[in-house]
Protein backbone atom coordinates (compact mmCIF):
# COMPACT_ATOMS: atom_id res chain seq x y z
CA UNK A 1 0.00 0.00 0.00
CA UNK A 2 2.75 2.28 0.97
CA UNK A 3 4.58 1.48 -2.40
CA UNK A 4 1.30 1.96 -4.33
CA UNK A 5 1.25 6.02 -2.73
CA UNK A 6 5.02 6.26 -3.65
CA UNK A 7 4.45 4.91 -7.09
CA UNK A 8 1.12 7.81 -7.29
CA UNK A 9 3.22 10.32 -5.99
CA UNK A 10 6.23 9.90 -8.13
CA UNK A 11 3.85 9.93 -11.22
CA UNK A 12 1.94 12.58 -9.61
CA UNK A 13 5.00 14.55 -9.55
CA UNK A 14 6.49 13.96 -12.60
CA UNK A 15 3.28 14.90 -14.38
CA UNK A 16 3.08 17.94 -12.72
CA UNK A 17 5.43 19.66 -14.77
CA UNK A 18 3.12 19.22 -17.72
CA UNK A 19 -0.27 20.15 -15.69
CA UNK A 20 1.88 23.05 -14.81
CA UNK A 21 2.55 24.07 -18.51
CA UNK A 22 -1.26 23.10 -19.18
CA UNK A 23 -2.18 25.65 -16.62
CA UNK A 24 -0.16 28.31 -18.19
CA UNK A 25 -1.94 28.03 -21.30
CA UNK A 26 -5.32 27.07 -20.36
CA UNK A 27 -5.48 29.71 -16.81
CA UNK A 28 -3.39 32.06 -17.38
CA UNK A 29 -3.20 33.10 -21.49
CA UNK A 30 -6.74 31.86 -21.64
CA UNK A 31 -5.61 29.95 -24.64
CA UNK A 32 -6.44 25.88 -25.56
CA UNK A 33 -3.04 24.68 -26.55
CA UNK A 34 -3.62 21.30 -28.20
CA UNK A 35 0.27 21.29 -28.64
CA UNK A 36 0.51 19.23 -25.65
CA UNK A 37 0.19 15.73 -26.67
CA UNK A 38 2.56 16.24 -29.39
CA UNK A 39 5.51 18.26 -27.26
CA UNK A 40 5.15 16.12 -24.45
CA UNK A 41 6.25 12.74 -27.04
CA UNK A 42 8.97 15.31 -28.18
CA UNK A 43 9.97 15.63 -25.04
CA UNK A 44 10.51 12.12 -24.22
CA UNK A 45 12.02 11.44 -27.83
CA UNK A 46 14.63 14.12 -27.82
CA UNK A 47 16.11 13.05 -24.14
CA UNK A 48 15.76 9.13 -25.08
CA UNK A 49 17.30 9.11 -28.43
CA UNK A 50 20.29 11.84 -27.07
CA UNK A 51 20.66 9.23 -23.68
CA UNK A 52 20.08 6.14 -26.13
CA UNK A 53 22.87 7.08 -28.32
CA UNK A 54 25.11 7.91 -24.73
CA UNK A 55 25.09 11.47 -24.50
CA UNK A 56 24.70 13.16 -20.92
CA UNK A 57 21.09 12.57 -19.53
CA UNK A 58 21.02 16.03 -18.10
CA UNK A 59 22.18 17.80 -21.16
CA UNK A 60 19.06 15.44 -23.05
CA UNK A 61 16.42 16.46 -20.57
CA UNK A 62 17.81 20.49 -21.07
CA UNK A 63 17.45 19.68 -25.33
CA UNK A 64 13.90 17.72 -24.70
CA UNK A 65 13.07 21.49 -22.75
CA UNK A 66 14.91 23.87 -25.86
CA UNK A 67 12.60 21.05 -28.40
CA UNK A 68 9.35 22.09 -26.37
CA UNK A 69 9.82 25.80 -26.08
CA UNK A 70 10.26 25.74 -30.12
CA UNK A 71 7.35 23.46 -30.38
CA UNK A 72 5.20 25.85 -28.20
CA UNK A 73 7.15 29.22 -30.66
CA UNK A 74 5.56 27.29 -33.60
CA UNK A 75 1.92 27.12 -32.47
CA UNK A 76 2.31 30.81 -31.32
CA UNK A 77 3.64 31.85 -34.56
CA UNK A 78 0.74 30.28 -36.16
CA UNK A 79 -1.75 32.07 -34.48
CA UNK A 80 -0.01 35.15 -34.30
CA UNK A 81 1.54 35.63 -37.53
CA UNK A 82 -1.17 33.68 -40.05
CA UNK A 83 -4.29 34.46 -37.54
CA UNK A 84 -4.94 30.87 -36.91
CA UNK A 85 -7.47 30.15 -34.43
CA UNK A 86 -5.73 28.95 -30.73
CA UNK A 87 -7.17 25.38 -31.47
CA UNK A 88 -6.26 24.41 -35.13
CA UNK A 89 -3.25 26.05 -34.54
CA UNK A 90 -2.07 23.67 -32.08
CA UNK A 91 -4.10 20.46 -33.86
CA UNK A 92 -1.69 21.38 -36.49
CA UNK A 93 1.51 21.66 -34.33
CA UNK A 94 0.60 18.19 -32.78
CA UNK A 95 0.07 16.59 -36.00
CA UNK A 96 3.10 17.65 -37.29
CA UNK A 97 4.96 16.61 -34.02
CA UNK A 98 3.92 13.31 -34.63
CA UNK A 99 5.81 13.17 -37.66
CA UNK A 100 8.63 14.75 -36.25
CA UNK A 101 8.69 12.82 -32.88
CA UNK A 102 9.13 9.06 -35.07
CA UNK A 103 12.31 11.06 -36.98
CA UNK A 104 13.76 12.16 -33.72
CA UNK A 105 13.11 8.51 -32.26
CA UNK A 106 14.12 6.86 -35.37
CA UNK A 107 11.34 3.97 -34.86
CA UNK A 108 8.43 3.31 -32.84
CA UNK A 109 9.90 3.08 -29.51
CA UNK A 110 13.58 3.47 -27.95
CA UNK A 111 14.16 1.63 -24.58
CA UNK A 112 16.48 2.86 -21.79
CA UNK A 113 17.00 -0.02 -19.98
CA UNK A 114 20.31 -0.22 -18.24
CA UNK A 115 20.96 3.38 -19.50
CA UNK A 116 22.52 6.34 -17.47
CA UNK A 117 18.89 8.60 -16.62
CA UNK A 118 19.03 11.62 -14.46
CA UNK A 119 16.89 9.19 -12.44
CA UNK A 120 19.92 6.92 -11.85
CA UNK A 121 22.42 9.84 -11.82
CA UNK A 122 20.54 11.49 -8.73
CA UNK A 123 20.31 8.14 -7.16
CA UNK A 124 23.83 7.13 -6.92
CA UNK A 125 24.12 10.61 -5.12
CA UNK A 126 20.80 9.76 -2.66
CA UNK A 127 21.92 7.18 0.78
CA UNK A 128 18.45 6.09 0.56
CA UNK A 129 17.06 3.52 -0.62
CA UNK A 130 16.75 4.07 -4.62
CA UNK A 131 13.08 3.25 -5.06
CA UNK A 132 12.53 7.08 -3.70
CA UNK A 133 14.93 8.64 -6.09
CA UNK A 134 12.23 9.66 -8.93
CA UNK A 135 9.73 11.13 -6.23
CA UNK A 136 12.57 13.11 -4.51
CA UNK A 137 13.87 14.05 -7.89
CA UNK A 138 10.54 15.43 -8.83
CA UNK A 139 9.64 16.73 -5.36
CA UNK A 140 12.96 18.99 -5.88
CA UNK A 141 12.54 20.05 -9.30
CA UNK A 142 8.76 20.88 -9.24
CA UNK A 143 9.43 23.01 -6.06
CA UNK A 144 11.77 24.52 -8.12
CA UNK A 145 9.83 25.76 -11.13
CA UNK A 146 6.84 26.54 -9.01
CA UNK A 147 8.77 28.69 -7.32
CA UNK A 148 10.07 29.68 -10.69
CA UNK A 149 6.83 30.12 -12.07
CA UNK A 150 5.81 32.09 -9.13
CA UNK A 151 8.12 35.06 -9.26
CA UNK A 152 7.74 35.28 -13.15
CA UNK A 153 4.40 35.68 -13.07
CA UNK A 154 4.92 38.85 -10.95
CA UNK A 155 7.25 40.20 -12.52
CA UNK A 156 6.50 43.47 -15.24
CA UNK A 157 6.59 40.81 -18.04
CA UNK A 158 4.69 38.59 -15.95
CA UNK A 159 1.75 40.57 -15.28
CA UNK A 160 1.73 41.66 -19.06
CA UNK A 161 1.53 37.89 -19.40
CA UNK A 162 -1.10 37.46 -17.07
CA UNK A 163 -3.33 40.31 -18.43
CA UNK A 164 -2.55 39.07 -22.06
CA UNK A 165 -5.16 36.40 -20.91
CA UNK A 166 -7.00 38.37 -18.39
CA UNK A 167 -8.19 41.26 -20.94
CA UNK A 168 -6.05 41.64 -23.90
CA UNK A 169 -7.40 44.80 -24.91
CA UNK A 170 -6.24 46.59 -22.02
CA UNK A 171 -3.27 45.71 -21.58
CA UNK A 172 -2.20 46.48 -25.76
CA UNK A 173 -3.55 50.03 -24.77
CA UNK A 174 -0.73 49.81 -21.79
CA UNK A 175 1.66 49.09 -24.55
CA UNK A 176 2.17 46.16 -24.93
CA UNK A 177 2.83 43.52 -27.73
CA UNK A 178 0.23 40.68 -26.61
CA UNK A 179 1.80 38.30 -29.65
CA UNK A 180 4.99 38.28 -28.21
CA UNK A 181 2.93 37.70 -25.19
CA UNK A 182 1.64 34.78 -26.25
CA UNK A 183 4.45 33.34 -27.76
CA UNK A 184 6.11 33.64 -24.39
CA UNK A 185 3.50 31.98 -22.90
CA UNK A 186 3.50 28.96 -25.12
CA UNK A 187 7.19 28.65 -25.35
CA UNK A 188 7.28 28.45 -21.74
CA UNK A 189 4.52 26.15 -20.96
CA UNK A 190 5.37 23.25 -23.86
CA UNK A 191 9.08 23.51 -22.62
CA UNK A 192 7.68 22.79 -19.31
CA UNK A 193 5.60 19.71 -21.10
CA UNK A 194 8.20 18.48 -22.91
CA UNK A 195 10.44 18.77 -19.19
CA UNK A 196 8.26 16.53 -18.14
CA UNK A 197 8.25 14.36 -21.05
CA UNK A 198 12.06 13.63 -20.72
CA UNK A 199 11.35 13.07 -17.36
CA UNK A 200 8.42 10.43 -17.19
CA UNK A 201 10.17 8.63 -20.33
CA UNK A 202 13.34 8.42 -18.21
CA UNK A 203 11.45 7.21 -15.59
CA UNK A 204 9.50 4.41 -17.20
CA UNK A 205 12.61 3.75 -19.45
CA UNK A 206 11.27 3.77 -22.48
CA UNK A 207 9.89 6.44 -25.29
CA UNK A 208 7.29 5.83 -28.19
CA UNK A 209 5.72 7.62 -30.74
CA UNK A 210 2.19 6.87 -28.53
CA UNK A 211 3.60 8.35 -24.60
CA UNK A 212 1.57 12.02 -25.34
CA UNK A 213 -1.49 10.90 -26.53
CA UNK A 214 -4.29 12.42 -24.50
CA UNK A 215 -1.83 14.49 -22.30
CA UNK A 216 -4.02 17.25 -23.11
CA UNK A 217 -6.67 16.15 -21.46
CA UNK A 218 -5.16 14.49 -18.33
CA UNK A 219 -3.73 18.13 -17.79
CA UNK A 220 -6.80 19.74 -18.00
CA UNK A 221 -8.19 17.43 -15.52
CA UNK A 222 -5.48 17.99 -12.57
CA UNK A 223 -5.84 21.55 -13.54
CA UNK A 224 -9.65 21.45 -12.77
CA UNK A 225 -9.32 18.88 -10.28
CA UNK A 226 -6.78 21.06 -8.03
CA UNK A 227 -8.71 24.27 -8.26
CA UNK A 228 -11.70 22.50 -7.00
CA UNK A 229 -10.25 20.87 -4.05
CA UNK A 230 -7.68 23.72 -3.30
CA UNK A 231 -9.18 26.60 -4.75
CA UNK A 232 -8.10 29.24 -7.04
CA UNK A 233 -7.72 32.77 -5.27
CA UNK A 234 -4.57 34.01 -5.42
CA UNK A 235 -1.57 33.38 -8.15
CA UNK A 236 0.46 31.17 -5.86
CA UNK A 237 -2.56 29.26 -4.70
CA UNK A 238 -3.55 28.19 -7.46
CA UNK A 239 -0.26 26.81 -8.49
CA UNK A 240 0.23 24.58 -5.66
CA UNK A 241 -3.32 23.28 -6.35
CA UNK A 242 -2.22 22.48 -9.32
CA UNK A 243 0.41 20.33 -8.92
CA UNK A 244 -2.00 19.04 -6.09
CA UNK A 245 -4.23 18.40 -9.16
CA UNK A 246 -1.75 16.42 -10.97
CA UNK A 247 -0.77 13.99 -7.80
CA UNK A 248 -4.80 13.69 -6.91
CA UNK A 249 -5.70 12.86 -10.61
CA UNK A 250 -2.93 9.69 -10.72
CA UNK A 251 -3.95 8.68 -7.38
CA UNK A 252 -7.36 8.36 -8.75
CA UNK A 253 -6.47 6.56 -11.43
CA UNK A 254 -4.47 4.33 -9.50
CA UNK A 255 -7.57 3.45 -7.29
CA UNK A 256 -9.65 3.04 -9.99
CA UNK A 257 -7.83 0.92 -11.39
CA UNK A 258 -7.32 -1.60 -8.53
CA UNK A 259 -11.20 -1.75 -8.54
CA UNK A 260 -10.74 -3.70 -11.55
CA UNK A 261 -10.85 -1.57 -14.43
CA UNK A 262 -8.04 -2.01 -17.18
CA UNK A 263 -5.52 0.94 -17.93
CA UNK A 264 -6.73 1.29 -21.46
CA UNK A 265 -9.97 2.74 -19.89
CA UNK A 266 -7.86 5.67 -18.44
CA UNK A 267 -8.71 7.80 -21.34
CA UNK A 268 -12.34 7.18 -21.13
CA UNK A 269 -12.29 8.06 -17.35
CA UNK A 270 -10.17 10.91 -17.82
CA UNK A 271 -12.23 12.44 -20.36
CA UNK A 272 -15.41 12.16 -18.11
CA UNK A 273 -14.06 13.80 -15.27
CA UNK A 274 -13.21 16.77 -17.29
CA UNK A 275 -17.16 16.36 -18.75
CA UNK A 276 -18.02 16.42 -15.35
CA UNK A 277 -15.95 19.37 -14.24
CA UNK A 278 -16.51 21.59 -17.41
CA UNK A 279 -20.16 20.26 -17.66
CA UNK A 280 -21.20 21.13 -13.42
CA UNK A 281 -22.08 24.84 -14.00
CA UNK A 282 -24.28 23.92 -16.64
CA UNK A 283 -25.99 21.11 -14.31
CA UNK A 284 -25.92 23.39 -10.94
CA UNK A 285 -27.49 26.46 -13.22
CA UNK A 286 -30.28 23.86 -14.32
CA UNK A 287 -30.81 22.26 -10.58
CA UNK A 288 -31.19 26.11 -9.11
CA UNK A 289 -31.99 28.61 -11.13
CA UNK A 290 -33.21 31.06 -9.29
CA UNK A 291 -30.05 31.00 -6.90
CA UNK A 292 -27.43 31.36 -9.99
CA UNK A 293 -29.54 34.16 -11.37
CA UNK A 294 -29.31 35.97 -8.06
CA UNK A 295 -25.34 35.58 -8.04
CA UNK A 296 -24.70 36.04 -11.79
CA UNK A 297 -26.60 39.55 -10.92
CA UNK A 298 -24.05 40.48 -8.13
CA UNK A 299 -21.38 39.46 -10.53
CA UNK A 300 -22.32 42.08 -12.78
CA UNK B 1 0.10 68.31 -31.34
CA UNK B 2 -2.09 65.93 -32.67
CA UNK B 3 -2.55 66.43 -37.05
CA UNK B 4 -4.84 64.24 -38.86
CA UNK B 5 -4.65 64.89 -42.61
CA UNK B 6 -7.28 63.41 -44.88
CA UNK B 7 -7.72 60.52 -43.19
CA UNK B 8 -9.91 57.70 -44.52
CA UNK B 9 -12.06 54.73 -43.67
CA UNK B 10 -14.15 52.40 -44.99
CA UNK B 11 -15.17 49.10 -43.78
CA UNK B 12 -16.47 45.79 -45.88
CA UNK B 13 -14.66 47.47 -48.55
CA UNK B 14 -16.25 46.33 -52.16
CA UNK B 15 -19.13 44.82 -50.49
CA UNK B 16 -22.36 45.61 -50.59
CA UNK B 17 -22.17 46.49 -47.33
CA UNK B 18 -19.38 48.94 -47.43
CA UNK B 19 -19.57 52.04 -44.98
CA UNK B 20 -17.49 54.97 -45.39
CA UNK B 21 -16.99 55.47 -42.17
CA UNK B 22 -14.32 58.62 -42.38
CA UNK B 23 -14.25 60.33 -45.27
CA UNK B 24 -11.51 62.81 -45.79
CA UNK B 25 -11.21 64.08 -41.76
CA UNK B 26 -8.54 66.44 -41.10
CA UNK B 27 -8.59 68.14 -38.01
CA UNK B 28 -5.84 69.69 -35.87
CA UNK B 29 -4.87 69.96 -32.17
CA UNK B 30 -3.45 72.37 -30.41
CA UNK B 31 -1.17 71.37 -27.29
CA UNK B 32 -3.65 71.73 -24.28
CA UNK B 33 -6.96 71.63 -25.90
CA UNK B 34 -9.54 69.55 -24.76
CA UNK B 35 -12.14 68.87 -27.90
CA UNK B 36 -15.48 67.21 -27.03
CA UNK B 37 -16.15 64.92 -30.17
CA UNK B 38 -20.00 65.21 -30.34
CA UNK B 39 -22.35 63.83 -33.89
CA UNK B 40 -25.26 61.57 -34.45
CA UNK B 41 -25.01 57.74 -34.64
CA UNK B 42 -22.45 56.36 -37.46
CA UNK B 43 -21.39 59.62 -37.86
CA UNK B 44 -17.73 58.65 -37.26
CA UNK B 45 -16.77 59.56 -33.80
CA UNK B 46 -15.53 56.71 -31.74
CA UNK B 47 -14.35 55.96 -35.64
CA UNK B 48 -12.26 58.75 -35.32
CA UNK B 49 -10.55 58.03 -31.92
CA UNK B 50 -10.07 54.24 -32.57
CA UNK B 51 -8.23 55.55 -36.12
CA UNK B 52 -6.03 57.86 -33.27
CA UNK B 53 -5.51 54.47 -31.14
CA UNK B 54 -4.63 52.21 -34.09
CA UNK B 55 -7.18 49.79 -33.46
CA UNK B 56 -6.99 49.71 -37.37
CA UNK B 57 -4.62 50.88 -40.23
CA UNK B 58 -5.63 53.81 -42.59
CA UNK B 59 -6.79 53.71 -46.19
CA UNK B 60 -5.70 56.75 -47.09
CA UNK B 61 -4.33 59.79 -44.85
CA UNK B 62 -2.02 60.81 -42.25
CA UNK B 63 -1.52 60.98 -38.21
CA UNK B 64 1.23 62.91 -36.94
CA UNK B 65 1.65 63.43 -33.08
CA UNK B 66 4.16 65.69 -31.64
CA UNK B 67 5.93 66.21 -35.02
CA UNK B 68 6.12 62.28 -35.40
CA UNK B 69 4.44 59.91 -37.85
CA UNK B 70 2.50 57.06 -36.20
CA UNK B 71 0.32 56.78 -39.10
CA UNK B 72 2.15 53.17 -39.54
CA UNK B 73 2.90 52.43 -35.94
CA UNK B 74 0.51 49.68 -34.20
CA UNK B 75 -1.70 50.00 -31.14
CA UNK B 76 1.02 48.51 -28.67
CA UNK B 77 3.25 50.99 -30.47
CA UNK B 78 1.25 54.18 -29.84
CA UNK B 79 -0.08 53.39 -26.37
CA UNK B 80 3.60 54.98 -25.26
CA UNK B 81 1.98 57.94 -26.51
CA UNK B 82 -1.88 57.91 -25.81
CA UNK B 83 -4.04 57.20 -22.55
CA UNK B 84 -7.44 55.53 -23.44
CA UNK B 85 -10.80 55.40 -21.65
CA UNK B 86 -13.32 52.91 -23.45
CA UNK B 87 -17.18 53.41 -22.94
CA UNK B 88 -17.36 50.20 -21.89
CA UNK B 89 -16.61 50.13 -17.92
CA UNK B 90 -14.77 46.34 -18.51
CA UNK B 91 -12.55 47.43 -20.92
CA UNK B 92 -10.02 49.49 -19.03
CA UNK B 93 -8.96 46.74 -16.53
CA UNK B 94 -7.87 43.21 -16.33
CA UNK B 95 -10.72 41.86 -13.81
CA UNK B 96 -8.70 39.12 -12.44
CA UNK B 97 -6.00 40.93 -11.25
CA UNK B 98 -5.63 43.29 -8.45
CA UNK B 99 -5.99 47.11 -8.26
CA UNK B 100 -2.11 47.69 -7.47
CA UNK B 101 -1.79 44.82 -10.42
CA UNK B 102 -3.60 47.20 -12.80
CA UNK B 103 -1.29 50.11 -11.73
CA UNK B 104 1.78 49.01 -12.30
CA UNK B 105 0.86 47.53 -15.59
CA UNK B 106 -0.42 51.13 -16.18
CA UNK B 107 2.34 52.79 -14.67
CA UNK B 108 4.42 50.91 -17.21
CA UNK B 109 2.70 52.80 -20.18
CA UNK B 110 5.48 53.04 -22.95
CA UNK B 111 8.56 51.78 -20.10
CA UNK B 112 10.73 48.78 -21.15
CA UNK B 113 9.13 45.84 -18.69
CA UNK B 114 11.50 43.81 -17.10
CA UNK B 115 11.92 40.82 -15.48
CA UNK B 116 12.03 42.45 -12.22
CA UNK B 117 9.17 42.17 -9.51
CA UNK B 118 7.12 44.20 -10.46
CA UNK B 119 5.73 45.52 -6.91
CA UNK B 120 7.60 47.09 -4.29
CA UNK B 121 6.76 49.60 -1.30
CA UNK B 122 7.49 52.39 -3.49
CA UNK B 123 5.48 51.58 -5.81
CA UNK B 124 2.63 50.47 -3.40
CA UNK B 125 2.93 53.94 -1.47
CA UNK B 126 2.53 55.96 -4.73
CA UNK B 127 -0.30 54.63 -6.07
CA UNK B 128 -1.66 54.70 -2.72
CA UNK B 129 -1.49 58.33 -2.93
CA UNK B 130 -3.08 58.17 -6.63
CA UNK B 131 -6.16 56.53 -5.78
CA UNK B 132 -6.84 58.49 -2.74
CA UNK B 133 -6.79 61.48 -5.12
CA UNK B 134 -10.40 59.75 -6.71
CA UNK B 135 -11.65 60.05 -3.12
CA UNK B 136 -13.22 56.29 -3.64
CA UNK B 137 -11.48 54.52 -0.88
CA UNK B 138 -10.03 52.57 -3.24
CA UNK B 139 -6.54 53.19 -1.38
CA UNK B 140 -7.71 50.78 1.22
CA UNK B 141 -8.11 48.04 -1.66
CA UNK B 142 -5.25 48.24 -3.15
CA UNK B 143 -5.07 43.69 -3.20
CA UNK B 144 -8.36 43.77 -4.36
CA UNK B 145 -9.35 42.09 -7.82
CA UNK B 146 -10.49 44.47 -10.05
CA UNK B 147 -13.53 42.40 -11.05
CA UNK B 148 -14.83 42.96 -7.71
CA UNK B 149 -15.00 46.98 -8.27
CA UNK B 150 -18.50 48.41 -9.47
CA UNK B 151 -18.21 49.94 -13.01
CA UNK B 152 -17.88 53.52 -12.01
CA UNK B 153 -14.83 52.17 -9.25
CA UNK B 154 -13.26 50.41 -12.57
CA UNK B 155 -13.63 53.53 -14.95
CA UNK B 156 -12.58 56.15 -12.47
CA UNK B 157 -9.62 53.63 -11.94
CA UNK B 158 -9.10 53.11 -15.82
CA UNK B 159 -9.16 56.81 -16.06
CA UNK B 160 -6.34 57.07 -13.48
CA UNK B 161 -4.24 54.20 -15.11
CA UNK B 162 -4.37 56.55 -18.16
CA UNK B 163 -3.09 59.32 -17.10
CA UNK B 164 -0.59 58.10 -14.28
CA UNK B 165 2.01 58.29 -16.89
CA UNK B 166 1.17 61.65 -18.36
CA UNK B 167 0.21 60.52 -21.99
CA UNK B 168 0.53 63.24 -24.85
CA UNK B 169 -2.79 62.50 -25.99
CA UNK B 170 -6.30 61.16 -23.44
CA UNK B 171 -8.64 59.53 -25.47
CA UNK B 172 -11.87 59.50 -24.18
CA UNK B 173 -14.36 57.21 -26.03
CA UNK B 174 -17.98 58.24 -23.97
CA UNK B 175 -16.45 57.15 -21.24
CA UNK B 176 -19.07 58.21 -18.66
CA UNK B 177 -22.23 57.01 -21.13
CA UNK B 178 -22.65 53.69 -19.03
CA UNK B 179 -22.69 54.52 -16.14
CA UNK B 180 -25.39 55.72 -13.58
CA UNK B 181 -26.03 59.70 -13.34
CA UNK B 182 -24.29 60.07 -9.96
CA UNK B 183 -21.17 58.21 -10.78
CA UNK B 184 -21.15 59.76 -14.50
CA UNK B 185 -20.96 63.31 -12.58
CA UNK B 186 -18.30 62.08 -10.58
CA UNK B 187 -16.46 60.36 -13.61
CA UNK B 188 -16.07 63.20 -15.54
CA UNK B 189 -15.40 65.99 -12.90
CA UNK B 190 -12.33 63.32 -11.94
CA UNK B 191 -12.05 64.06 -15.85
CA UNK B 192 -11.95 67.52 -16.05
CA UNK B 193 -10.14 67.87 -13.06
CA UNK B 194 -7.05 65.87 -14.52
CA UNK B 195 -7.24 67.47 -17.51
CA UNK B 196 -6.71 70.34 -16.17
CA UNK B 197 -4.04 69.75 -13.39
CA UNK B 198 -1.51 67.89 -16.25
CA UNK B 199 -2.70 69.94 -18.68
CA UNK B 200 -3.53 67.18 -21.10
CA UNK B 201 -4.28 67.45 -24.30
CA UNK B 202 -7.48 65.41 -25.08
CA UNK B 203 -10.87 64.21 -26.98
CA UNK B 204 -13.66 63.38 -25.60
CA UNK B 205 -16.73 61.61 -27.55
CA UNK B 206 -19.35 62.23 -26.24
CA UNK B 207 -23.62 62.24 -26.70
CA UNK B 208 -24.46 64.79 -24.52
CA UNK B 209 -24.66 68.63 -25.93
CA UNK B 210 -25.07 70.21 -22.92
CA UNK B 211 -21.95 67.91 -21.38
CA UNK B 212 -20.05 68.70 -24.65
CA UNK B 213 -20.44 72.50 -24.73
CA UNK B 214 -19.84 72.56 -20.94
CA UNK B 215 -16.70 70.92 -20.43
CA UNK B 216 -13.48 71.00 -22.77
CA UNK B 217 -12.05 74.02 -24.54
CA UNK B 218 -13.11 73.12 -28.25
CA UNK B 219 -16.03 71.03 -30.03
CA UNK B 220 -16.01 69.52 -32.81
CA UNK B 221 -19.04 67.82 -34.51
CA UNK B 222 -19.09 65.09 -37.24
CA UNK B 223 -21.77 64.08 -39.34
CA UNK B 224 -21.58 61.00 -42.42
CA UNK B 225 -17.55 60.59 -41.49
CA UNK B 226 -16.79 64.70 -42.01
CA UNK B 227 -16.14 67.22 -39.46
CA UNK B 228 -19.33 69.45 -39.86
CA UNK B 229 -18.56 72.18 -37.54
CA UNK B 230 -15.39 73.26 -35.23
CA UNK B 231 -16.27 75.64 -32.85
CA UNK B 232 -13.69 77.15 -29.60
CA UNK B 233 -13.12 80.46 -27.66
CA UNK B 234 -15.79 82.90 -27.25
CA UNK B 235 -17.95 81.62 -30.29
CA UNK B 236 -18.33 78.64 -28.21
CA UNK B 237 -18.65 80.34 -24.91
CA UNK B 238 -22.14 82.30 -25.50
CA UNK B 239 -23.47 78.62 -27.26
CA UNK B 240 -26.14 76.85 -26.11
CA UNK B 241 -27.61 73.51 -27.06
CA UNK B 242 -30.52 74.73 -28.95
CA UNK B 243 -27.97 76.89 -31.43
CA UNK B 244 -25.60 74.14 -31.43
CA UNK B 245 -28.04 72.16 -33.09
CA UNK B 246 -28.84 74.63 -35.40
CA UNK B 247 -25.66 75.31 -36.22
CA UNK B 248 -25.24 71.32 -37.34
CA UNK B 249 -28.34 71.92 -39.32
CA UNK B 250 -26.95 74.41 -41.23
CA UNK B 251 -24.06 72.87 -41.88
CA UNK B 252 -25.03 69.30 -42.40
CA UNK B 253 -28.47 69.98 -44.47
CA UNK B 254 -29.92 67.44 -41.77
CA UNK B 255 -31.52 67.48 -38.58
CA UNK B 256 -29.51 65.36 -35.72
CA UNK B 257 -30.99 62.09 -35.80
CA UNK B 258 -29.88 60.23 -33.02
CA UNK B 259 -31.88 59.54 -30.43
CA UNK B 260 -29.67 59.65 -27.21
CA UNK B 261 -28.59 63.09 -28.28
CA UNK B 262 -32.52 64.27 -28.08
CA UNK B 263 -32.68 62.20 -25.14
CA UNK B 264 -29.83 63.74 -23.35
CA UNK B 265 -31.65 67.17 -23.61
Amino acid sequence: MLYALAGTLEQGLLFALMVLGVYLTFRVLDYADLTVDGSFTTGGAIAASIIFAGGSPWLATAAAVVGGLFAGMFTGLLHTVFKITPLLSGILTMTALYSVNLRILGRANVPLLRADTVITKFNSWLPLDSIYGATLLGLLIVVLVVAGLYLFLKTEVGLALQATGDNEQMIRAQGVNTNHMKLLGLAISNGLVAFSGALVAQNQQFADAGMGIGMIVAGLASVIIGEAIFGRRTILQQIIAVVCGSVIYRAVLALVLRLGLAPTDFKLLTALIVVAALASPQVRNWLGKGRTAERSGLDA
Amino acid sequence: MLELTDICKAFDKNTINEKVALDHVSLSLESGDFVTLVGSNGAGKSTLLNAVAGMFLLDYGRIMLDGSDITHLSEHQRAAYIGRVFQDPLTGTAPQMTVEENLVMAWKRGQRRRLRKAICLQERSFFREQLATLGLGLEERLTTKVGLLSGGQRQALTLLMATLRKPQLLLLDEHIASLDPHTADLVMDLTCRIVKEQQLTAVMVTHNLEQALAAGTRTVMMHEGRVVLDIRGAERKCMNVLDLMQLFEENSGTTLNSDRVLLAQ
